[in-house]
């Protein structure tokens, strides 16, 4: 389903990076980094609450708003019960959403606070999503010293928060459009293999996007995916010709491949992956080419896997979702 | 739904895997973590007058402790990733497992945290060690092995 809108708008964005974020090439656009995996606090999830509370004070501060002025909070991690975010959000804004969307959560966000502002119902938001390394490591694989061999194909948990604050007061960027996603199931069980696991969910969201608008990659000075990495990249691309006959060329990237400089950081494998992924990238380096209009109009499609490693012992699959959002220089 | 033509062009795309490279990395690793081994039970037995059997019992536990050790202090998952799964098949796997679950949950307390994630990994090895003990013991009993 694809959304228009015409008086969504987004004013400025905060960005704080973890340590292999700020080795990797885009280090110079975050707004804050960190050197260690602990930022001062006692354990990696008081940590990544830390970072959600870090990206609040830094948008608020940006955006020159006080915790009474924003009518709505909407934040997402990939801590059990969305952790990170409903303890980093505390005492900010009028009301607050939760959402989980995987890692597909920061466009997520946007769709829902573009909609609220869209139809008048409130004035303005931030959209903030947050992971960390550690924490997923933790939840989702094995002990966060365990020294578990991962295949090339695996992707690497990225540590940071990232927030949005989208208005109905003009700026220099708009929200141009957004295609929901629905749940894909392609029968892909391999928890390793992510880009794999998602990259249906983004056909799926970006040809119906393109059906839906009419438009062709051309329309676009840049179509990233979330966290697909070097593989689901060349799958995606690969699809997208031979089914729909769209050939992506130089236009199409991947959030998690840009994220990193993966010929230096062997550790990474594949890329990056996590919500913040996508938000990092899209927030700091794309953020900046559109206010600099040296991009006009760019498509983002966070990619989520909807894995439930208790329901893939179950002998469950893997499903995704994909969620994409178009923004533009007015 | 399976989609065979998204298989097929997703199976053109599979990241490579240096297997044999991994295979013989693991190789040399397990066989120098044997002669290091080997090197500890002759030291044992020519300077302590130790019997092999006990000294083989003491250099077990000097590996568990190194390997506790080198967990705690964060640098053993590292030299796991650089030398392979040769550094865990020993007794040393068994102690990082045990050591990083751990670690992992400090936080939670002694009960909630410790106590009751500490044989997250290790737990598998024990049961299904005992269980595999007994079978095969039962099998030997039987043959007529024992005695």
């Amino acid at each position: 389903m694809t959304f228009f809108y015409n008086n969504v708008y987004l004013d400025d964005t905060a960005t704080i990076a973890g340590p292999y974020e700020k080795c990797g090439p885009l280090y110079k656009y975050f707004d804050k980094t960190y050197s260690d995996f602990y930022f001062g606090e006692k354990s990696f999830e008081k940590a990544e609450i830390k970072l959600v509370r870090d990206a609040l004070v830094m948008i608020m501060k940006k955006v020159g708003v006080s915790k009474k002025d924003i009518d709505l909070v909407i934040g997402g991690d990939l801590l059990n019960q969305i952790a990170a975010s409903t303890y980093g959000c505390y005492g900010v804004g009028k009301s607050f959403i939760g959402i989980y969307g995987a890692c597909s959560s920061s466009v997520l966000g946007l769709i829902i606070a573009s909609n609220f502002i869209g139809s008048g119902i409130i004035s303005n938001s931030i959209c903030l999503v947050s992971s960390h390394n550690m924490t997923s490591e933790k939840q989702f694989r094995y002990p966060t010293e365990y020294g578990a061999p991962r295949p090339n194909s695996a992707t690497f948990t990225a540590t940071g928060a990232a927030a949005a604050f989208l208005t109905n007061e003009e700026t220099e960027i708009r929200v141009d459009c957004a295609t929901l996603g629905k749940i894909i199931d392609y029968e892909q069980n391999d928890p390793n293999d992510m880009g794999r696991v998602m990259a249906p969910a983004a056909i799926d969201t970006l040809a119906r996007h393109f059906k839906d608008t009419g438009r062709t990659p051309k329309d676009y000075d840049l179509i990233v995916t979330g966290d697909l990495g070097l593989y689901g990249k060349e799958i995606l691309k690969d699809y997208m010709l031979s089914s729909y006959n769209i050939d992506l060329g130089d236009v199409y990237n991947d959030c998690g491949v840009m994220l990193y400089d993966l010929d230096r950081q062997k550790e990474i494998r594949a890329g990056g992956s996590g919500p913040v992924c996508s938000a990092l990238v899209f927030y700091s380096y794309i953020y900046n080419q559109l206010k600099s209009k040296k991009m006009k109009r760019v498509l983002l499609l966070a990619t989520g896997a909807l894995f439930s490693p208790l329901l893939l012992y179950q002998k469950e699959n893997i499903n995704s979702i994909c969620h994409a959002i178009s923004l533009e220089v007015v | 739904m399976r989609n065979t033509k998204y298989e097929r062009i997703a199976n053109n795309h599979k990241a490579p895997e240096k297997r044999l490279q991994n295979a013989s990395i693991s190789f040399f690793s397990g066989g120098l973590m044997g002669l290091f081994a080997e090197g500890i039970i002759q030291i044992l037995c020519m300077m302590f007058g130790m019997s092999r059997v006990d000294s083989a019992t003491f250099m077990i536990v000097f590996f568990i402790f190194l390997a506790s050790l080198f967990t705690a202090f964060g640098f053993f998952d590292k030299w796991v990733t650089k030398l392979k799964c040769g550094l865990l098949i020993p007794i040393t796997g068994f102690a990082h497992s045990m050591t990083s679950s751990s670690m992992d949950y400090k936080r939670e307390g002694f009960i909630y945290g410790i106590g009751s994630n500490m044989f997250k990994l290790a737990g598998n090895v024990i049961l299904y060690g005992v269980l595999s003990a007994w079978f095969f013991g039962m099998i030997r009993y039987f043959m007529g092995g024992i005695g």
